[in-house]
């Protein structure tokens, strides 16, 4: 009898182990991503570049994959991310995943497509200087805003709300994560009902850098009017506001739980409602990029599987189920390691992480260029990303006027480790200490993604051999990018030492990309660790030159000032890029309008999608 | 003939009276070994438990060093469990990954049965308001979701404990005090029930008109009779703790991302299923192996433990 009840149990444990791994390869849960075009704060505009120029018309879907296996319901769109939506108040959020979750109620005056040109949305047109929309000094831009475009409570779409979202995401107490893009505006006057005049606090040689892009969404007036100022994440009717914002897109809010499932339906106000292909649209959060993958690729599930960051190893018989096309290109962003300038110690209390208080070895340009000079991009890249990934030098990659030449980083592990004898701080068994002989030891952060954790596996290698301890930490996706001042493992608050995640400039522009590193931008408790520069790299040199690149309008001379920014902080070691990311999306065989975009959200045109 | 008998008798007696007299214990050994499965379960934990503390003594390849000359390698004499994406050998992994398993399950069984002792003790003998109030709170305990609530622990305390007690050291403790304080409840109604039944016996009755004291007929008169259910109670502890941890790491919360737990092994694995699914099966099957031979064990022992067992 008891034999009996064993061998029950013991088949039934069987199962189970065996179940486990099958199960999460099929359609599991767990955690992870990062913020790859989280908002920077900008404090000044940069110029169109060529990339940047405006088209006449909204871009054609592309057929990025032909029919080969029909995806399964037309009328209905499920998209996998494996970080679920937290929120929906695209100013208030602080990673893709909301940008993204966002998108598709609200609309920005423009979008960026996937050749980075302008694709006008709720602009009836792109403004430029030959249109007489942009003033030749840099002043000040014209839009005329779409006509008969209603909120999808069907109130009229208008120039007060374009001016009502510049003051709700400029406002300081808003602490907006898409302020940068707003305080660089003097002032907006309505022209009429749909046109607006946007005078800048300064000349600007970029009139598209605000209501352009996922950091440029316009939230209603009449929803959010009396959220301006602390009230916006303090008041419990705004944040219910920021969960369920009214929209303009194709698609309106049906259901949301944060940090699980969105669910949309269609529009009936939408200016192309009888265009519109699903009734509704599903982004579900969570789970991994394996199992998102499998469920577009192996099981056709889902038709749309965001950011398949897994190891090369495991992306290659993904895309070999047969029935998905993945969608790749661009940059989806720079992986980086973040070095702290300031000091992470928990001893210090209310003064963790705060600029006042300079971390005890990491401020020595010598270490931190002994780090940089030990990573081994080659081997992150060649057995980690495979296809997907670029081992890089810069910071700043796109667009490719930009990308830097002057700039090497090869492994020197011999040069690396006389850097650190040269620092003070000498090698011996293996290990080494500062002078009062306390032994060199770093916490290095990122969020759980298994392909990370490889990453994190390497970095502690290479600097092992160099002679520093590392002690490593992941954390929740969804608690590392996350903008709660009230939670200490954010990448924010950045409690470690150094830590590492994707990201890269929300534009064409790279000024609010560059302005993270600027010594206003510092995180503190001051701005709710919400400045943008999470490092806390404060160099007066680099402030300066980005002051003139700011105020540069010549195109050449403007891209020259990016390189020397882009060089100025590689040199530094202010921040250690290691791969320029091409992390594919995957979309079901028969959807048809996903592109690849680098400067704006994946979803950018999901209005056009169909099946 | 009457001669004869009375040495027969008079030799037999003495044979009786060399002989060892049966014990509790040595009946119940005597019980378990002939639990075959209790004793597969036994040895293979040995082999296990032997394995994870002087394995990676015996097999001195480093488990955190990357070799990218041999990733992905299938099983092979150099690397019995084969290697990951990085090159690193899953044998030396998973040994040491024994080890945490190992000790997360004994440190929180102790825990666990300490509590569960202590509260269901208490609440046995003392009866009455006490008695209400403890089977109250036990099953209240009871109906807390433990996973989600060890998730919550881990995110509250993880800091702070932390900063304190350094990643790996601090983490063990925040798993096994939770995993332990979230696990008593089986033991302490256990422990009631023996209590409630033990208090009426005539032993207890002699020791109360002895004037013993309270704690001392509890713990020092009841306790020892109580302790075959709870020994019981305690092996099958373990193997909840163990999967208990597993779980934590699967979900890549528990332990640093560094440290090779079964748990974090079948995760790291689960993403190469579809070409080298060994990777994820055996610290799987590792876990299954020990979870069900600590099963066995708690089997073997109830029933060696049971006076009326006729094993």
């Amino acid at each position: 009898m008891q034999i009996a009840s064993s061998w029950k149990r013991s088949a039934a444990l069987l199962a189970a182990a065996l179940l486990l791994p099958l199960l999460v390869a099929c359609g599991g849960a767990a955690p992870a991503a990062e913020p790859t075009k989280a908002a920077e704060p900008t404090a000044a505009a940069a110029e169109p570049t060529k990339a940047a120029e405006p088209t006449a018309a909204p871009a054609e879907p592309t057929a990025t994959a032909e029919a080969a296996a029909p995806a399964s319901d037309p009328k209905s769109l499920k998209i996998l991310y494996w970080q679920a939506p937290t929120v929906l108040n695209p100013h208030v959020s602080s990673g893709t995943k909301d940008f993204d979750a966002a998108t598709v109620i609200l609309e920005p005056l423009a979008h960026y497509n996937e050749k980075d040109e302008l694709v006008a949305y709720l602009a009836e047109e792109i403004p430029t200087i030959e249109n007489g929309g942009v003033a030749k000094d840099g002043t000040s831009v014209t839009w005329k805003l779409k006509k008969g475009v209603k909120w999808s409570d069907g109130t009229d779409f208008t120039a007060d709300d374009v001016i009502f979202t510049w003051k709700y995401a400029s406002d300081p107490k808003t602490a907006a994560t898409t302020s940068s893009n707003y305080t660089i505006i003097k002032d907006i006057t309505a022209v009429d009902a749909n046109t607006v005049k946007i005078t800048w606090a300064a000349p600007t040689p970029n009139p598209y850098g605000s209501f352009v892009s996922f950091s440029g969404m316009i939230i209603q007036k009449k929803q959010f009017e009396n959220c301006v100022g602390e009230k916006a994440l303090t008041d419990a009717a705004c944040q219910a506001a920021n969960l369920a914002p009214v929209g303009t897109n194709a698609y309106m809010l049906k259901e949301f739980k944060p940090g699980d499932t969105v669910t949309y339906v269609k529009s009936p106000t939408y200016r192309n409602a009888d265009k519109t292909a699903f009734d509704t649209v599903e982004i579900k959060g969570g789970g991994d990029a394996t199992t998102a993958g499998n469920a577009v690729c192996q099981t056709a599930e889902a038709d749309y599987a965001w950011n398949l960051q897994v190891p090369k190893a495991a992306l290659e018989p993904i895309l070999a189920g047969g029935k998905c096309q993945p969608i790749a290109g661009g940059s989806f962003g720079v992986e980086r390691i973040v070095i702290n300038f300031s000091n992470p110690d928990a001893a210090l209390g209310k003064k963790r992480s705060e600029p006042s208080q300079p971390h005890p070895f990491l401020t020595n340009p010598k270490v931190r260029q002994a780090i940089n000079m030990a990573i081994d991009r080659k081997a992150i890249v060649e057995n980690l990303y495979g296809p997907t990934g670029v081992a890089n030098c810069n910071i700043l990659v796109v667009p490719e006027s930009v990308n830097s030449k002057n700039t090497t980083c090869e492994r020197d592990i011999e040069g690396a480790k006389k850097l650190m004898d040269e620092a003070g701080f000498p090698e011996k068994d293996g290990a080494r200490a500062d002078k009062d002989g306390k032994p060199l030891a770093l916490y290095f952060q990122t969020s759980i993604n298994t392909l990370r954790q490889g990453e994190q596996a390497i970095i502690k290698s290479n600097l092992k051999e160099l002679g520093i301890a590392v002690s490593l930490k992941a954390v929740d996706a969804g608690v590392f990018f996350s903008g709660d001042v009230g939670i200490d493992d954010t990448l924010n608050k950045m409690y470690v030492d150094m830590q590492m995640y994707t990201n890269g400039p929300d534009g064409v522009d790279s000024a609010s990309y560059l302005a993270g590193w600027t010594c206003a931008k510092m995180n503190s408790a001051e701005n709710k660790w919400n400045g943008g520069n999470d490092g806390r790299y404060c160099n007066k040199d680099y402030d300066a030159l980005y002051a003139k690149y700011a105020a540069e309008f010549d195109t050449a001379k403007r891209t020259a000032l990016a390189i020397e920014l882009n060089d100025m902080l590689i040199k530094d070691n202010a921040v250690i890029p290691l791969v320029n990311r091409r992390t594919p999306n995957a979309i079901i065989n028969g959807l048809v309008g996903p592109t690849y975009n680098t400067f704006d959200s994946g979803l950018w045109n999901i209005d056009s999608w169909h099946k | 003939m009457a001669a004869n008998l009375a040495d027969t008798t008079a030799n037999d007696i003495a044979e009786l009276a060399n002989k060892k007299p049966r014990t509790l214990w040595g009946d119940a050994w005597r019980r378990f070994k002939r639990h075959r499965l209790a004793m597969f379960g036994s040895i293979v934990m040995i082999v296990i438990t032997v394995g994870v503390l002087i394995g990676p003594y015996v097999w001195t390849v480093n488990r955190e060093e990357l070799d990218f000359t041999a990733i992905m390698s299938q099983p092979v004499a150099n690397h019995p469990f084969g290697t990951d994406d990085l090159g690193r050998d899953q044998f030396a992994r998973a040994l040491y990954g024994g080890r945490i398993s190992l000790s997360v399950g004994f440190a929180a069984m102790v825990i666990a049965v300490s509590i569960g002792t202590l509260i269901g003790a208490i609440s046995g003998y003392l009866g009455g308001y006490v008695d209400e109030v403890l089977t109250f709170i036990t099953n209240l305990f009871l109906s807390l979701p433990t996973l989600p609530l060890l998730l919550l622990t881990v995110y509250l305390f993880r800091n702070d404990v932390t900063a304190k007690l350094g990643l790996e050291f601090g983490m063990f403790v925040i798993v096994v005090v939770m995993v332990g304080v979230l696990a008593w409840m089986q033991t302490a109604r256990i422990v009631r029930a023996q209590f409630i039944t033990l208090k009426q016996k005539e032993f207890v009755e002699a020791a109360i008109c002895l004037g013993v004291k309270r704690s001392d007929i509890m713990f020092r008169h009841i306790l020892p009779n109580a302790v075959s259910p709870i020994i019981v109670a305690a092996t099958l502890e373990i193997g909840n703790a163990i999967l208990s941890e597993s779980t934590l790491s699967f979900l890549g919360i528990g332990f640093p991302p560094d440290t090779p737990t079964w748990g974090r092994l079948v995760t790291d694995g689960s993403q190469f299923l579809q070409t080298t699914a060994h990777l994820a099966l055996i610290p799987a099957a590792l876990i299954f192996i020990t979870v069900l031979s600590i099963n066995f064990m708690g089997d073997g022992l109830r029933d060696a433990l049971d006076p009326r067992s006729r094993l």
